[in-house]
């Protein structure tokens, strides 16, 4: 398993120094949606692209950690920061007994359970409204007015889950996580004690997605069950950051969560406002009626995706590189 | 006592109705091995087929003869041109099957949605409340009716599993792929029709439900829960068990609606499913080993 | 007190007794054959010994400790090795990532886990495919995978099923010579395997088992001779 790339420290100094040449708000709102997700991608990928236990329902950690930074503030008056010491704990301690019960039971009982778990705590969220706040959600005022902070906070959060990941894969852990998900049987007959291992993988897993919670709390300053227990957005959109870019690689998320970021603005926003800008110019109505029509399709494209790629790139683009480069340099000879 | 043999009634009603959606999900994961996480998603299709025919002037009673052969239709396109692919294909993640169904149940949310957009429709038939009593309880007509179809096709789905040559194959290869294989089935072609029939099943469902229900594109993602809450319930794979895991599950959440509040339907299937998983993982099929 | 011992080993599979009443002992430092027709329960003896599954009824006595029911992993660490028949590579990881695996149930650091996985690829002959996947190795080469990924664990006592069947006849050489070194190196070996000329050469007692009991035990002589064995193999007429 090999040496961290050249390329990737170069990305995260680039990324370091990139708010001193552009600080414009917008763009520093997409990096770090697009750094959340590379914290959410990695650690879905620890659990599933590793150790092979693939989570339908992450959307429930996310969530866990995000109310627990919620809850700071509206019972007691805490800052929403302590969610980000606590955030990660919280979302350990629901993943511990839950995978503790799931995790014996084989097959695909893992999978549908955390659907389930995602499901339930969405509605518990809904339903206990004296604690939660219900579908009203919970509102808290913003710590910075500038985006500068919160993007360093998320710039080091996720260089220090890519760090934390990339030792972890290529200790003892790591090779139990790859043993159990290759063969269990065989795993166990080598001495791993793969429950207790897979346990260990999905609190890893668990923490950094809790802390990406509570992190989201305190950026966007806003949750409501829909919101953060979202299986399409969230649930989904992890596994979707995770196989576009390589399940079990390292890298193989940070690349998912660009393009995943990158698509699902690119759809938001009209293509970057193209449409409207074609509507103003040319006032002509069926340019504002396109916009409309993209805006609404980003989960259908999304869709249409997870489709295409377990099809044609069930690797993603880190793991079938080399399925990539041969399609596309076809007649070149390989360097 | 009135009201809890009323309750009970209502959820018998629904269980039927759910008993029907809970065999054809189960049947898929007897054959293929995986949950289908777009079941839902294709009885919504079949409901707003219902709703389509229905503002033509077709009773939803009759669009089952149009919903249940395009679904089947659905089911097989899905399984041989993106669900059998996905055997040869080396990845890693062993669950790539369960994940296409997540993006087949998206893409059919989203296209029926850019279709019909998200608001809300009602199948209006003369007896959409039309209800009967007997004995002081009241039935809902179209409840009633749906209980009996539902009743009708899952016995024809027994007499198909157990009577006929390909109904064999099936329960054959449920049981064992690679000895079905070695006996000469031909599994691929199993799994497809496995899928048309499962999808027909639930399209049943969805017109049966269509006069009772409003029909809106999201109806597909908690229908999925409740399939495989039920799945789960009866056991993996067994069809008496999704009987079963149907009626439990329609009487529970009749149950909890009228003792504990509306809001809490939804939670009761899920929290069955916490407890199938706590005391008895493997579901009714434990019990009942079939 | 025997160094190794099975009791009445019973395994029910739903209604049907896989295994039914199995019982030997094994020296220190012996190499134990077992046979059996197909289907006798060999292979259900190994997974209740090695804690795949609990047995039914009855006991494994491993250095005057009852494991039966203990969990696999445990019962690697206490020094028991195994193989599959049927292979079970880790197939996404080299060799060498296979091995070190393994090694990690004796060692912690990655530099020790490597170290050990060398050595035992290079005692196991595998060192020139060392960086190949897995899952690209032939069916000989699996098989030898098995072996060193068990010898990486550091058994004490080493359970190998049929690791040499579907060798040619020069890999079959081989795999006797690497069994006698391994031996040789102070571990006991229980052995399966229908390869009767291997079986014979390698084995200090054989033990016959057929239909789920034991039927014959000792030297490979004797039980080659035993009319029952003949019989379980051949059939009633050449009995
Ligand atoms: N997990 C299991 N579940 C049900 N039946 C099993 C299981 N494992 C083995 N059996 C059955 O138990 C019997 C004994 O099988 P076993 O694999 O132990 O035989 P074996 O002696 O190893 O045969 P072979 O020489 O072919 O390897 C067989 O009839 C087999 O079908
Ligand atoms: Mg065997």
């Amino acid at each position: 398993m090999k040496k961290t790339p050249v390329a990737a420290i170069v990305a995260v100094a680039a990324l370091a120094l990139l708010p001193l040449v552009l600080a414009d708000n917008y763009f520093l709102h997409l990096l770090i949606l697009f750094l959340i997700w590379v914290i959410i991608g990695s650690s879905w990928n620890i659990m599933a692209g590793y150790t092979g236990q693939v989570s339908f329902g992450h959307a429930a950690f996310f969530g866990t950690g995000a109310y627990t930074a919620g809850l700071f503030v509206m019972h007691g008056g805490f800052s929403a920061w302590w969610g980000m010491a606590f955030g990660g704990v919280a979302a350990m301690l629901l993943g511990l007994p839950f995978g503790a019960i799931c995790f014996p039971l084989r097959g695909a009982y893992f999978a549908l359970a955390s659907l389930a778990l995602n499901l339930i705590l969405m509605h518990l969220a809904t339903i206990a409204e004296r604690f939660t706040g219900g579908m009203q959600g919970i509102m808290i005022m913003p710590t910075f007015v500038s985006k500068v902070p919160y993007y360093y906070i998320t710039l080091g959060m996720a260089v220090a889950t890519l760090v934390v990941v990339q030792s972890i894969i290529r200790s003892k852990w790591g090779y139990y996580f790859v043993s159990i998900r290759e063969d269990q049987d065989a795993a166990e007959s080598l001495g791993i004690d793969t429950n207790r291992y897979k346990n260990v993988s999905l609190a890893v897993s668990a923490f950094f997605t809790g802390t990406a919670g509570a992190l989201y709390m305190n950026y966007m300053g806003f949750i409501d069950p829909h919101v953060v227990f979202s299986l399409h957005d969230y649930s989904v959109m992890a596994i979707l950051v995770a196989i576009v870019g390589g399940v079990g690689t390292i890298y193989g998320p940070a690349v998912g969560a660009f393009i995943m970021v990158g698509l699902q603005e690119l759809f938001r926003s009209g293509f970057f406002g193209l449409f409207k800008y074609l509507g103003d110019r040319t006032g002509s109505e069926t340019f504002t009626q396109a916009m409309e029509v993209v805006q609404h399709a980003h989960v259908l494209v999304f869709g249409i995706l997870v489709v295409v790629v377990i099809l044609f790139l069930p690797n993603g683009i880190v793991g079938d590189w080399g399925k990539i480069r041969k399609s596309v340099f076809r007649s070149k000879p390989a360097a | 006592m009135g009201i809890l043999l009323q309750t009970i009634v209502a959820g018998l009603l629904k269980g039927g109705l759910y008993a029907l959606i809970g065999i054809g999900m189960t049947l898929i994961m007897g054959v293929m091995g995986i949950i289908n996480l777009a079941h839902g998603q294709m009885m919504m299709v079949a409901m707003y087929i219902a709703y389509v025919l229905n503002t033509m002037g077709v009773d939803p009673y009759f669009s089952l003869l149009v919903a249940m052969p395009t679904l089947f239709l659905l089911g097989v396109l899905i399984q041989k041109y993106l669900l059998n692919p996905l055997i040869k294909v080396d990845t890693i993640l062993p669950e790539n099957q369960v994940l296409m169904t997540v993006g087949i149940g998206m893409v059919l949310t989203e296209v029926i949605r850019f279709i019909f957009k998200s608001d809300y429709k009602y199948v209006t038939t003369s007896y959409s409340s039309a209800t009967f009593f007997l004995g002081g309880i009241s039935f809902n007509v179209p409840l009633t009716i749906a209980f009996f179809i539902a009743l009708a096709f899952t016995a024809a789905m027994f007499w198909f599993l157990i009577k006929t040559d390909l109904g064999r194959s099936i329960r054959a290869t449920a049981q064992d792929k690679d000895a079905a294989t070695l006996m000469g089935i031909n599994t691929g072609r199993i799994t497809v029709v496995t899928m048309g029939l499962g999808a027909a099943l639930v399209a049943a469902a969805g017109c049966l439900l269509a006069p009772v229900y409003y029909i809106f594109p999201d109806l597909g993602g908690p229908f999925t829960a409740k399939a495989f809450v039920i799945t789960i319930l009866g056991g993996l794979g067994s069809t008496v068990g999704a009987i079963l895991g149907g009626i439990t599950l329609g009487m529970a959440e009749s149950l909890g609606a009228t003792y504990l509040g509306m809001e809490y339907e939804d939670i009761v299937g899920l929290a069955i499913f916490v407890a199938v998983l706590l005391f008895l993982p493997g579901g009714f099929k434990r019990l009942t080993k079939v | 007190m025997a160094y190794f011992k099975v009791e009445k080993l019973v395994k029910y599979f739903g209604g049907l007794a896989a295994v039914n009443g199995v019982s030997f002992e094994v020296q220190k430092g012996e190499i134990f054959g077992i046979i059996g027709p197909n289907g006798c329960g060999k292979t259900t003896t190994f997974n209740m010994i090695s804690g795949v599954f609990p047995p039914t009824s009855g006991k494994v006595i491993y250095q005057g400790k009852e494991i039966q029911g203990m969990k696999s992993h445990k019962i690697c660490h206490l020094g028991v090795g195994r193989t599959f028949q049927v292979v079970k590579p880790l197939g996404r990881m080299s060799v060498l990532d296979n091995v070190t695996a393994a090694a990690f149930s004796r060692v912690n650091t990655i530099r020790e886990a490597r170290e050990v996985a060398e050595k035992t690829i290079d005692f196991c002959g595998l060192a020139p495919v060392a960086d190949v996947l897995a899952k690209a190795l032939p069916i000989a080469g699996r098989k030898r995978l098995e072996i060193t990924r068990a010898m990486a664990t550091r058994p004490d006592l080493l359970l190998l099923d049929e690791t040499a069947a579907g060798l040619n006849p020069t890999e079959l050489l081989e795999a006797i010579e690497l069994i006698r070194k391994i031996r040789g190196n102070g571990t006991t070996v229980i052995i399966i395997e229908h390869i009767m000329h291997l079986i014979m050469t390698l084995s200090d007692r054989i033990h016959a088992i057929n239909f789920g009991q034991s039927v014959a035990e000792g030297t490979p002589k004797e039980v080659a001779a035993n009319p029952q064995v003949i019989e379980a193999y051949l059939g009633k007429d050449y009995a």
